[in-house]
């Protein structure tokens, strides 16, 4: 299971989770795409020493890994439990990675930029996490030399990082805003206001289990805490469509939104083969029923699990063997009947 | 349920596609999905396809397009045609190389083109410094201005300090 889920977070009736990233570069050497062996192994190495050998608290907490050194499913296990990016894993033998214990902090060497700084929190706790994500980053400010322009700020190896390199997102659950159709002027408005709407796994992934990441666009000319606080603002808006909308669903249609949630609860504790795409649909109407006090035998973190332990690695994982596509889908049944 | 393609095939691909706001769902059989050039999950959109239209539309007149695809980094040796197809520059001194591209292609992804966030201690020091010497300099023309002379030296070594202090760093 995914440690830095568990716990309660704020609101965490509709937000799964925050996350905040800061993408870093060290002077006078080339950007990641370009580097040569002995270029990656410097920057692994001055990272691993800024952490590790440091002074602070925070060293003891870490343990390092070269991504070359993890097998291919557990490579992308950690992908599924968004404790590293899928870019991390485009050059194993340059890439490596520092993870806290409770795997809330992860600090990634060589994906797109030289460094990359993440801090994943349950519930809504953006502010919490540019709080930490800027410690680790300062720690690391003594040790190197961060590539900085005076007038662009950070620098990154992509023009849409420059500035800040901040990217902070939310990842909500909106099933109530998906059954009223309401989603599509939601996401409309967002986008024209300088926010980003992902799926699931980030760029260019489909949306499932009515899950929504919403980010900045933009890291350059505004402060930290402004990008900070426009998203918490905007997301604490769409929290409330939710919630209104959970409402208006309940007293409007009530049985039917009741019906919905039971039957979705008796597939997936039923079926024998399940796509990874069913289970998350049905498992977000399962989530919505225990928020909204209708489903009262599920915990919320079986099912918080569930999402992310039927994805496609973690079954196999699961099941402790190579499996194909519809294997997958009778083990991941399985699990489900298992846990509910 | 069955792909809307063939017809035959149960559907295992699942597409949720949102364009502006709008969603759009469609379901395919694995056969059926590898013939969309769409769904090539390979090829997934992202915003560095955005990048050579954006910057076609700064180039400056005084340049060709053939000339100005020709700049080129010299730390790294990255050409400006090659972050043009890429989207990715090669090092930390290719924003001063691409600097007359770059700071255009800033203020239309992002809308302005001076940081104003966090900044490293080390150059932290500096820009300090930097911005104190830039109204000590103001405040000088003032005094010359006036014919405030005495005024006008004392600043002028406080300048000269600074500097000093900037090239120690």
């Amino acid at each position: 299971m995914a440690k830095w889920l568990k716990g309660k977070g704020p609101d965490s009736d509709i937000v799964i989770s925050s996350r905040v990233r800061l993408a870093r570069n060290l002077e006078n050497t080339s950007f990641s795409q370009r580097m040569n062996d002995e270029e990656a192994n410097v920057v692994k190495q001055q990272v691993k020493d800024a952490i590790l050998n440091g002074n602070s608290v925070i060293s003891k907490d870490f343990n390092y890994f070269n991504i070359e050194n993890i097998d291919l499913l557990n490579r992308r296990i950690l992908v599924e439990k968004h404790i590293i990016s899928p870019g991390l894993l485009e050059k194993p033998d340059k890439s490596a990675f520092l993870i806290s214990k409770d795997e809330k902090v992860t600090v990634m060497m060589n994906e797109e930029d030289h460094v990359r700084i993440q801090v994943l929190n349950p519930g809504l706790s953006l502010e919490e996490s540019w709080d930490l994500c800027s410690k680790i980053d300062d720690l690391l400010d003594e040790n190197l030399k961060y590539a900085f322009d005076d007038k662009f700020g950070y620098i990154t190896a992509c023009p849409t990082n420059v500035g800040t390199g901040l990217r902070a997102s939310v990842m909500l659950h909106l099933p109530a805003l998906v059954l009223t159709n309401y989603i599509n002027k939601i996401l409309q408005a967002v986008s024209q206001i300088g926010l980003t709407v992902r799926g699931l796994y980030g760029e260019g992934t489909d949306v499932m289990g009515n899950l929504f990441q919403i980010s900045n666009q933009t890291t350059l000319g505004k402060t930290e805490e402004e990008i900070i606080e426009k998203l918490k603002n905007i997301v604490m808006q769409i929290i409330d469509k939710e919630r209104a909308s959970r409402e208006s669903l309940f007293n409007n249609q009530g049985i039917r939104i009741e019906d919905k949630i039971y039957r979705s609860l008796g597939i997936l504790r039923n079926s024998r083969i399940i796509t990874s795409k069913e289970a998350m649909d049905l498992l977000s109407f399962v989530r919505m029923g225990i928020d909204m006090g209708i489903i009262k035998d599920v915990n919320i973190d079986v099912v918080n699990n569930l999402m992310i332990t039927t994805q496609p690695a973690n079954i196999q994982k699961y099941a402790k063997s190579e499996l194909s596509s519809q294997e997958r889908d009778v083990k991941r049944a399985e699990l489900i009947r298992e846990k509910l | 349920m069955l792909c809307e393609e063939c017809g035959k095939n149960q559907s295992t691909v699942h597409l949720t596609k949102i364009i502006n706001g709008k969603v759009n769902k469609v379901h395919l059989c694995e056969e059926c999905a590898k013939k969309h050039k769409t769904l090539d999950f390979d090829s997934t959109f992202s915003i560095h396809d955005f990048f050579a239209g954006l910057l076609d539309n700064t180039d400056d007149s005084t340049l060709s397009l053939g000339q100005s695809a020709k700049i080129q980094c010299d730390n790294c040796g990255m050409t400006y045609s090659k972050f043009r197809q890429s989207g990715r520059l090669g090092c930390n001194e290719c924003y001063n190389s691409f600097k007359d591209k770059l700071i255009p292609l800033f203020k239309r992804i992002h809308g302005h083109d001076n940081h104003t966030g966090k900044v490293p201690k080390r150059a932290g020091g500096i820009i300090r410094i930097k911005k104190d010497i830039e109204d000590l300099r103001k405040n000088l023309s003032i005094a010359v201005r006036e014919e405030e002379f005495e005024e006008a030296a004392r600043l002028r070594d406080k300048i000269k300090d600074l500097e000093k202090e900037i090239e120690m760093k």
